[in-house]
């Protein structure tokens, strides 16, 4: 019996084996090691990764992933809307497309954009592959290595995978209730000019950011664009969750304020669907030419086919009842979060109440390492990311995220009581192992955080 | 070809080592297959009784890792259930699951582990255990190795150079199991032994690239350099094997199993765990071992399921 499906031929597991005199045989499973671009070198097997293997499945409440309930799509639409595709336009949804994404497409994505009062024109975008095409294109065209990029602390995680791909380097700025805070940014960018680097990009996710879940107030939306410019910085506003305010309220994007300096990346992963992989980069015209060259270098073209699905949603569909939809599921999901982090999270744990989005973010007592709790946590059936993930300076040890859009309110609620009695017990481990003056001299009293739900106050 | 065999191979499970387990079981599952065997493999949770009472089954290969699979759960169910299995059994699984117990009968049998100290939680939150942990540094020196009393992968291990590292890697490794070992370093050789059926295998030698032979350094294709046989003169080579024949003995193992050890500039090899399930990834010790002895990866997954089928009982 044969197996057709082997990845590559079984026996002997050596590949590279180096028989020497007297049978010594020296073996490197990896022939290609030497070969591999510098810039790979972080990536190895990783025991988080594997970790979150286990909180795949069922039994465990998994409160890590960033994925939203795509059960509150109406799917038979979407059925039905795939197959008009197919039955009026099939050969040609299912022939190559051109580099910049299919028009009509894109006339729809400009009306997603006006949904939030930012005005573009069809020619300004390109389709790619989800937003992370776009920042993976971005990175590419503007970092060389070491080429400095200044983002939020914390940051999201695919943005700093996607600098770090082209060895750009992160710094962070803090940020609090009202986002980037723009006298650390003005500090931050003066400290590297006295080093002299000069930060390229400002990469931000002003609305309900990932993983903080914090928005840019409205009035700071100036001062930020005012200080890129005084600094020369072109600004890639990241913007998945802009229309997932829980009260519909949408705040002014920083490419309104000023097109000219902002390449802007949208989604339709947050009020579609994440599996169409359907996002857009909105640049100036100069920039513009070279990201489409740079995504038929990528990927010749995106699917037409689900280009064609997502035209026809947006073009036959009420998308916007959708996106209310998806936001009131939301809403409700992060309410039994906020409820049950207050029953059951022990004091020295603080958090702020997400008006939209996606994520929590919760700042831990000290000495209460969350990447090292995960594997306690897994073991007790509930998953969340170490806030470690989200920084690139290795900050973050004393932080996590916690996801509120995919599970149900009960798994959720369950979920967050699990990690409130596993926090509970780490901290009196914590208190006997380091005794009453804690790991950085004050567990018990003498701590400048909030002990329950944050109010105001630096995120970091 | 053997005699085809209905074999279930068991991985996954929800141990903290689920995903080495499914790459452990996948690569067995397709040898076995490839060989004609009649295989299904079997991810373990509430089912798992009901699935082995779906088919006869004439063994169940056991490619788990970690707790419930490695520690006695799952060979202790599968003894109760009269269902022939690999490895050794619940005892001698649930002896050498835990490093304290397994370094204890080294240590009276005369075999050489580095000294340690055992430390639970309990002693830590309910007896103030935390003020006497610079008796541990007096006691062992530095550096320490500090690492969960039960666990595989190298997770939650870590090492201590200095003594106001030690509260921080015991913190950090009680997230992995409730009783933390905290053990001398030793300097030497890394050197795995695999035994199958009471002999030893030539021993292997591991050589990470750069750093400690951590979870990304045995599990990142070109990560580690092997040597096999291990670079050692022949005396200190049959001494490894001795040793870890003697390991297999004393925990009462039966078909498989794996030492580690460190072999210092001395010559002696001083055993570190007893591995019950040993790792089949294609990243893994044994089946290096076994190659080396001229088995290629499915003879060495058949041989194990024959000795299963021959029905040795467990001890």
């Amino acid at each position: 019996m044969t197996n057709l499906f082997l990845r590559k031929p079984l026996g002997s597991p050596t590949r590279a084996d180096d028989v020497q005199e007297g049978g010594l045989r020296s073996t490197d499973l990896d022939p290609d090691f030497h070969r591999y671009a510098s810039r790979t070198r972080g990536l190895n097997a990783s025991e988080i990764r594997a970790l979150f293997a286990v909180a795949s499945r069922p039994e465990v409440v998994s409160l890590a992933g960033g994925m939203p309930d795509t059960t509150a799509l109406d799917i038979d639409a979407v059925a039905e809307v795939t197959a008009e595709v197919l039955r009026t336009s099939g050969a040609a949804a299912l022939q190559y497309g051109g580099g910049q994404g299919m028009p009509e497409l894109r006339d729809r994505l400009v009306e997603v954009m006006a949904a939030e009062h930012v005005a573009a024109h069809p020619d300004d975008l390109v389709v790619t592959v989800g937003g992370q095409q776009g920042l993976d294109l971005l990175a590419k065209l503007f970092c060389d290595p070491g080429d400095v990029v200044v983002a939020e602390g914390p940051s999201y995680v695919g943005a700093l995978g996607a600098f770090a791909a082209y060895e750009a380097s992160v710094v962070h700025v803090p940020m609090d209730a009202d986002g980037l805070v723009p006298e650390a940014l003005e500090e931050r960018l003066g400290r590297l000019q006295a080093a002299g680097r000069r930060a390229k990009l400002l990469y931000t996710v002003p609305n309900h950011q990932n993983p903080a879940g914090v928005s840019l107030s409205v009035s700071r939306r100036a001062l930020i664009v005012e200080i890129a410019a005084r600094h020369d910085l072109l600004i890639v506003e990241d913007n998945p969750y802009g229309l997932l305010d829980f009260k519909g309220e949408v705040r002014p994007s920083l490419c309104s304020l000023a097109p000219d300096r902002v390449a802007y990346v949208g989604t339709l992963s947050k009020i579609f669907s994440p599996g169409i992989r359907c996002g857009w980069v909105a640049a100036p015209e100069a920039i513009l030419d070279k990201l489409v060259l740079l995504k038929e270098a990528a990927d010749l073209c995106q699917s037409n086919f689900t280009q064609a699905v997502a035209e026809r949603w947006f073009s036959s569909q009420p998308w916007l009842d959708q996106v209310v939809a998806f936001r009131e599921r939301y809403q409700e999901r992060c309410e039994a979060m906020l409820a049950e982090l207050e029953a059951s999270f022990p004091d020295g744990c603080s958090w702020r109440a997400p008006t939209g989005g996606l994520f929590a973010w919760v700042r831990l007592p000290p000495g209460v390492n969350s990447g090292e709790l995960l594997a306690r946590a897994i073991s007790a059936r509930v998953a969340y990311v170490p806030g470690r993930a989200f920084y690139a300076d290795g900050d973050g040890a004393e932080e996590l995220r916690l996801n509120f859009s995919y599970a149900t309110p009960a798994r959720i609620r369950e979920g967050v009581r699990r990690l409130g009695e596993l926090l509970h017990d780490e901290l009196e481990l914590v208190r006997a192992v380091y005794g009453d003056d804690g790991p950085m001299g004050g567990l018990a009293g003498g701590d400048e955080r909030p002990r329950r739900r944050d109010g105001g106050g630096t995120t970091s | 070809m053997t005699v085809a065999r209905r074999i279930a191979v068991l991985a996954g499970g929800l141990s903290l080592e689920r995903e080495v387990s499914l790459r452990s079981g996948r690569r067995v599952a397709e040898a076995l297959t490839d060989r004609g065997h009649h295989v299904r493999r079997i991810d373990v949770d509430d089912r798992l009784v009901a699935a082995l009472a779906e088919d006869d089954f004439d063994v169940a290969y056991l490619a788990l890792h970690g707790k419930a699979g490695e520690d006695g759960t799952v060979q202790g169910l599968l003894e109760l259930l009269d269902v022939a299995f690999t490895g050794p059994g619940s005892v001698a699984s649930a002896l050498a699951w835990d490093k304290a117990v397994m370094k204890g009968l080294w240590r009276r049998a005369g075999l050489s582990t580095p000294d340690w100290v055992a430390l639970s939680s309990e002693a830590v939150r309910e007896m103030g255990a935390a003020r006497a942990l610079h008796r541990v540094v007096d006691r062992l020196g530095l550096p320490l190795v500090v690492k969960p009393s039960q666990g595989g992968a190298a997770m939650g291990v870590r090492s201590v150079h200095a003594a106001d590292e030690l509260a921080a890697a015991i913190v950090a490794s009680f997230s992995y199991h409730s009783v933390v070992l905290i053990e001398q370093f030793v300097h030497g050789q890394e050197v795995a032994v695999s035994v199958v059926d009471g002999s030893a295998l030539p021993p292997v030698e591991v050589v990470p690239k750069e750093g400690s032979y951590d979870f990304a350094a045995r599990y990142t294709h070109g990560a580690t350099e092997f040597h096999v046989p291990a670079r050692l003169d022949p005396e200190r080579l049959e001494r490894c094997r001795v040793d870890a024949v003697g390991a297999y003995e004393l925990a009462g193992a039966r078909h498989v199993t794996r030492a580690d050890m460190i072999v210092d500039s001395d010559g002696v090899p001083w055993l570190l765990e007893l591995d019950t399930c040993p790792g089949m990834t294609e990243t893994s010790l044994l089946p290096m071992a076994a190659a080396a002895e001229g088995w290629d990866f499915a003879g060495l997954c058949e041989r194990i399921v024959e000795l299963a089928y021959a029905g040795d009982p467990p001890n």
